[in-house]
């Protein structure tokens, strides 16, 4: 193993450990940046040490001390906190568990619900992902000095407000992960959804949800939730290189070539979330992977299973009623049943007035009318959803329907 | 008679003021303080760290709800307060949520200023 892959696997629980052995977020990642540098010079003379994570905490641990030593504002700092060598460092070769315990007290502290929710992505791809405050900032395409302020901020909240560092009791756990669960959804989707900004980026957003998701998995791996989002993520990572044409425009999952599909996520993805539904308890997470499951088993387009994916819609949609929901129903019972039955639902979802501003409303609407043959209100509906679509490469596809149902005789 | 004075100012403008200055206006403060000892009206006061590491709590359907940032509607007035001593913020946050204002109203969690203390 290469000693950058080295550290990024040892990263997160060894910044994990150092957070709580200084009390301090920047003193952490600072130290353990420079006892990476150290380890860079040592190590390919006098060899990886025996245990390179506990080499890196307790390195990190000294370097971070003499700064404070050297540093009077630092030292003043740090006496509020004072926690400095009060706790043990753990020492070498010693038992797995209580470095991984911090790794969960870090995930829950980083995802704490009295942090902004934008706060809590930055802090997370920030410390758990090991994402410089420029790549964040590209992906959230906002300047890297407000990233940075985000970032300042939310740690001086963690200090000032004394979020603690802790895994939440059996009380709390359930709901607090949930919360740690919306993070990672939050990374994947704004990785996956955009295709606008920097390619690299959202690319590594996407890697870096599934690696959460991996990680998640192997801290619980008994909640359905965190193998339906781990299924979920792979299942629509897996549709990457399908889902763009060389023109960057989106290619709908109907008109995807399939054989570009990647076939190993798939059977991950499927196995997740096959085994996230036999657990019962499947929520949000697992039943939109069962969802993904169904599309990425079918060959063909016109082999999807829609009976089935409507009738898991419409389970989602009694556990998470949401209009965007109801309307993926409606869409599934088009192709599923009844191409005028899925109509009649979306005209009622348009009449409740919930969906007013969202494109895939209309545009929904202007497909089944396209497939039912009535072109001329297609097009108003298109035309409408034209009217609401804020994204490139998804107007691209409305103007070539629209000139589709407004040609052909 | 009991009274609450409520100090408002802005934060921005405290931020901007040099060190020597923040001096000046802390000793001031310390005055007061004495001042208003001396005198037998003191009862207590604190100072709140900056808005920024303010919570707000809410209870609807017996869930706690939290979100980042003080309390920032003008529809509601600010009814009374708790002075509290917890461990952290989580158990700010269950003893706010407790309050009976929490499922009708707001409860803003303000982290005191740790000051030295007044001889």
């Amino acid at each position: 193993m290469d000693l950058d892959t080295l550290y990024r696997e040892e990263r997160p629980r060894a910044l994990a450990t150092l957070i709580r052995l200084l009390g301090d977020f920047d003193l952490a990642e600072d130290g353990l940046q420079e006892a990476f540098a150290a380890a860079l010079e040592q190590w390919p003379a006098a060899g990886v040490p025996r245990n390179p994570r506990a080499w890196l905490v307790s390195t990190a641990r000294h370097k971070a001390i003499d700064r404070v030593r050297r540093d009077k504002s630092l030292a003043a700092k740090q006496a509020e906190i004072a926690y400095l060598g009060e706790v043990a460092v753990p020492a070498p070769g010693l038992a797995e568990q209580p470095f991984t315990d911090d790794l969960m007290r870090l995930i829950f502290t980083c995802c704490h619900p009295a942090l902004a929710l934008e706060a809590q992505v930055a802090l997370t791809l920030k410390t758990l992902c090991g994402l410089s405050v420029d790549e964040i900032a590209r992906a959230f395409l906002v300047p890297p000095s407000t990233m940075a302020q985000r970032l300042v901020r939310a740690k001086a909240k963690i200090r000032g407000a004394r979020i603690p560092y802790e895994v939440p009791g059996s009380d709390q756990l359930a709901e607090r992960l949930d919360g740690v669960l919306r993070v990672v959804y939050l990374v994947f989707n704004e990785g996956y959804a955009a295709t606008s900004g920097d390619a690299l980026v959202r690319r590594e957003l996407c890697n870096e949800a599934i690696r959460l998701g991996r990680l998640l998995r192997t801290l619980f791996p008994d909640a359905s939730e965190v193998a339906g989002l781990l299924a979920l993520t792979l299942l629509h990572d897996s549709r990457r290189a399908a889902r763009l044409d060389e023109r960057g425009d989106l290619v709908t999952l109907e008109e995807q070539d399939r054989s570009r599909w990647d076939r190993g996520q798939i059977a991950e993805g499927q196995a997740l979330a096959e085994a996230a539904l036999r657990r019962g308890g499947a929520g949000f997470y697992a039943l939109q992977a069962a969802i993904a499951a169904l599309h990425a088993q079918a060959v063909r387009a016109g082999e999807t299973d829609w009976p089935q994916i409507a009738a898991l819609y419409a389970l989602l949609l009694r556990l998470h009623p949401s209009p965007v929901v109801a309307l993926n129903h409606a869409a599934a019972v088009a192709m599923g049943e009844r191409l005028d039955r899925g109509l009649r639902l979306i005209e009622q979802l348009e009449a409740g007035g919930e969906l007013q501003s969202y494109h895939l409303l209309p545009a929904a609407k202007a497909d089944i009318l396209r497939r039912l043959g009535r072109r001329a209100e297609a097009a108003a509906a298109y035309e409408r959803a034209l009217e609401l679509v804020t994204h490139e490469a998804e107007r691209r596809y409305l103007e070539r329907r629209l000139r589709e149902v407004r040609s052909t005789p | 008679m009991k009274y609450l004075l409520l100090i408002y100012e802005k934060e921005a403008d405290w931020a901007a003021i040099p060190e020597a200055e923040k001096g000046k206006i802390f000793q001031e403060y310390m005055d007061y303080s004495k001042r208003i000892r001396k005198s037998g009206n003191y009862i207590g006061g604190e100072a709140l760290q900056p808005v920024s590491t303010a919570t707000t709590v809410r209870v609807k359907n017996g869930k706690t709800l939290t979100t980042d940032g003080p309390f920032a509607e003008t529809r509601e007035q600010l009814g009374g307060f708790f002075l509290v001593d917890a461990k952290d913020l989580d158990e700010a946050i269950a003893l706010a949520a407790g309050i009976p204002g929490s499922r009708t109203g707001s409860i803003e969690v303000r982290p005191i200023m740790p000051t030295p203390p007044v001889e």
